[in-house]
């Protein structure tokens, strides 16, 4: 029963993948070398975009755990009708197409765009802000689209906390600052974690908000992987790169898996 | 967690962050209505021409009918083998099995433009680029995992006896799926349908390598805003943010019946 999946999974997908590893493996003169990966090794410029990809990655990994930690608390709190609100408020994005989100915020930002005309209205500004097409506008808009996928694991490790163990440290005299930091947030760190993890390892390969938002200024290395096959058509160099971060990927995920398991966390 | 108070400033964050999340998409939805050459916001006066530049042009209706095949043909693909082998990874003895389930799950998790350029490699050599059958079968590999993950969840509330009643009393294996697993798995199929159908009427990276001459509506969006910002395609994603509502309240609906049915 599980036939016609895993043949469609072979040829669709697992082909595919293996498919990279041989043309990241074959040079312009077909012979078999790691002549692609030392090529990466080598340049400064896939290098420093390695290290842009990274750190764009990390920065709106922190963005989006400090935005959604105080979302996922007061979701524990708060009544049945409040929660069914903010969970549409936070469901709705998730499934709404990157695609329309990222437009959303390109139509925010340009130099012309909403944020700039309202706050010249106001007299905050007299230039227009250069929000977009720099790393400010890709963080901005890669930490929105991918937010919902920090706030579901918080918000499901929160409600998993006892509440005996609140009510026990309550009667033992710890003030509520003491008991969020004693008992909460320890208690809430592996949702935490499952939260960075999701959000990293999709920032790491995040394509369409950095190519509109970031342009030709922001260049991350899904977008240089694009490059290489479509104008360059430098298949061993684009599959190489793909494989660094498919690698990169994968070690993260299993890695944590073993650590803390990703289904215990996971909604 | 009762008698705390939940501290003002916590409710303020959230506020702020729920702004942060929604309030990009309900500009783009006011600023659709601008009547102007121009989107405006606030729009000056109030029209729906970019709404009717979308439904007369026929490029965009073309997009449209040709996203809607393929998300149409994906649910039923996804919906049916991802069924098949839900049952199979949750019921069946099979060797590896855990191995065969983080494989069904997997894609989830490969970034996209991997999985797009290897697809698109295979696919120039097996004359699949342009091809609805192509972007078919690639769109049902990334809608599997939500049809598995749907399925499994509601299989592993179900109650075993159920089934083993039916074939104590004579069914087949065939009939017992179809007069008792079926029926009580049914909002599970469903909500792991439309998610399928989502993920493949939404899908643009993929659709961006592959689709060749025969734009998707993702497709000639991000074409429409790459290199400038085509109005119509606020009119669109005002559209595809209703469609997305409507698919998510059906799922919610679905959720709820499945918890009934399940006590």
């Amino acid at each position: 029963m599980v036939g016609p999946a895993l043949v469609l999974l072979v040829a669709i997908y697992l082909y595919p993948l293996a498919r990279l590893v041989v043309l990241s493996l074959t040079g312009a003169d077909g012979g078999l070398g790691f002549d692609a990966y030392r090529r990466f090794l080598e340049s400064s410029v896939y290098l420093g975009v390695l290290l842009r990809t990274f750190r764009i990655s990390l920065i709106v990994t922190v963005v989006c755990l400090v935005a959604a930690y105080p979302v996922g608390y007061v979701l524990t709190r708060v009544g049945a009708v409040p929660l069914r609100i903010i969970m549409v408020l936070v469901l709705l994005p998730l499934w709404t197409s990157i695609l329309v989100r990222t437009y959303a915020w390109m139509v925010l930002l340009q130099a012309n765009g909403v944020l700039n005309n309202v706050l010249r209205r106001l007299h905050v500004i007299d230039e227009p802000l250069r929000l977009m097409y720099n790393e400010t506008g890709v963080v901005i808009g890669m930490a929105q689209v991918l937010l919902p996928f920090a706030i579901l694991p918080i918000y499901a490790s929160l409600r998993n906390i006892d509440p005996r163990l609140l009510a026990a440290a309550r009667v033992m005299g710890a003030g509520s600052w003491r008991r969020f930091r004693s008992v909460t947030l320890p208690l809430s760190l592996p949702g935490v974690a499952a939260a960075g993890l999701l959000v990293f390892v999709q920032a790491l390969g995040f394509f369409i908000t950095p190519a509109l938002l970031g342009g030709s200024r922001v260049i991350t290395l899904a977008m240089v992987i694009e490059t290489q096959v479509v104008d360059l058509l430098d298949w061993s160099l684009a599959s190489a790169l793909a494989m660094v971060l498919l690698v990169v990927t994968v070690v993260l995920v299993i890695g944590f898996d073993r650590l803390l398991g990703l289904d215990k966390v996971w909604v | 967690m009762t008698g705390e108070r939940t501290h003002p400033l916590l409710w303020a964050a959230t506020g702020i962050v729920l702004a942060y999340l929604a309030l990009p998409s309900l500009v783009v939805v006011i600023m659709s209505l601008s009547g102007g050459r121009f989107l405006e916001f606030p729009p000056s006066t109030v029209s729906m021409r970019w709404y009717q530049v979308y439904w007369s042009s026929t490029s965009w209706m073309h997009a449209t009918a040709r996203s809607l095949e393929i998300a149409v043909a994906v649910t039923v693909l996804a919906t049916s083998l991802g069924t098949l082998a839900s049952i199979a990874l949750v019921r069946l003895i099979l060797p590896g099995k855990s191995v065969l389930r983080a494989l069904v799950v997997s894609p989830i998790m490969v970034p996209t433009i991997v999985l797009s350029i290897g697809i698109y490699s295979v696919y120039a050599r097996w004359r699949l680029i342009g091809t609805a059958t192509g972007l078919v079968l690639a769109h049902t590999v990334l809608a599997l995992p939500f049809v598995v993950l749907n399925v499994t969840a509601v299989l592993y509330k179900l109650d075993r006896s159920l089934e083993r009643a039916a074939r104590s009393l004579g069914a087949g294996p065939f009939r017992t799926f179809t007069r008792v697993m079926l029926p009580l798995l049914w909002p599970g199929i469903a909500s792991g349908a439309i998610f399928a159908f989502l993920t493949s009427f939404d899908e643009i990276v993929i659709a961006m390598f592959v689709s060749g001459s025969n734009p998707t509506l993702p497709k000639l969006m991000f074409d429409g805003i790459r290199y400038e910002l085509n109005p119509v395609v606020a009119a669109v994603s005002s559209q595809l943010i209703v469609v997305t509502a409507l698919a998510l309240l059906g799922s919610a609906w679905l959720r709820r019946r499945t918890d009934r049915t399940s006590g």
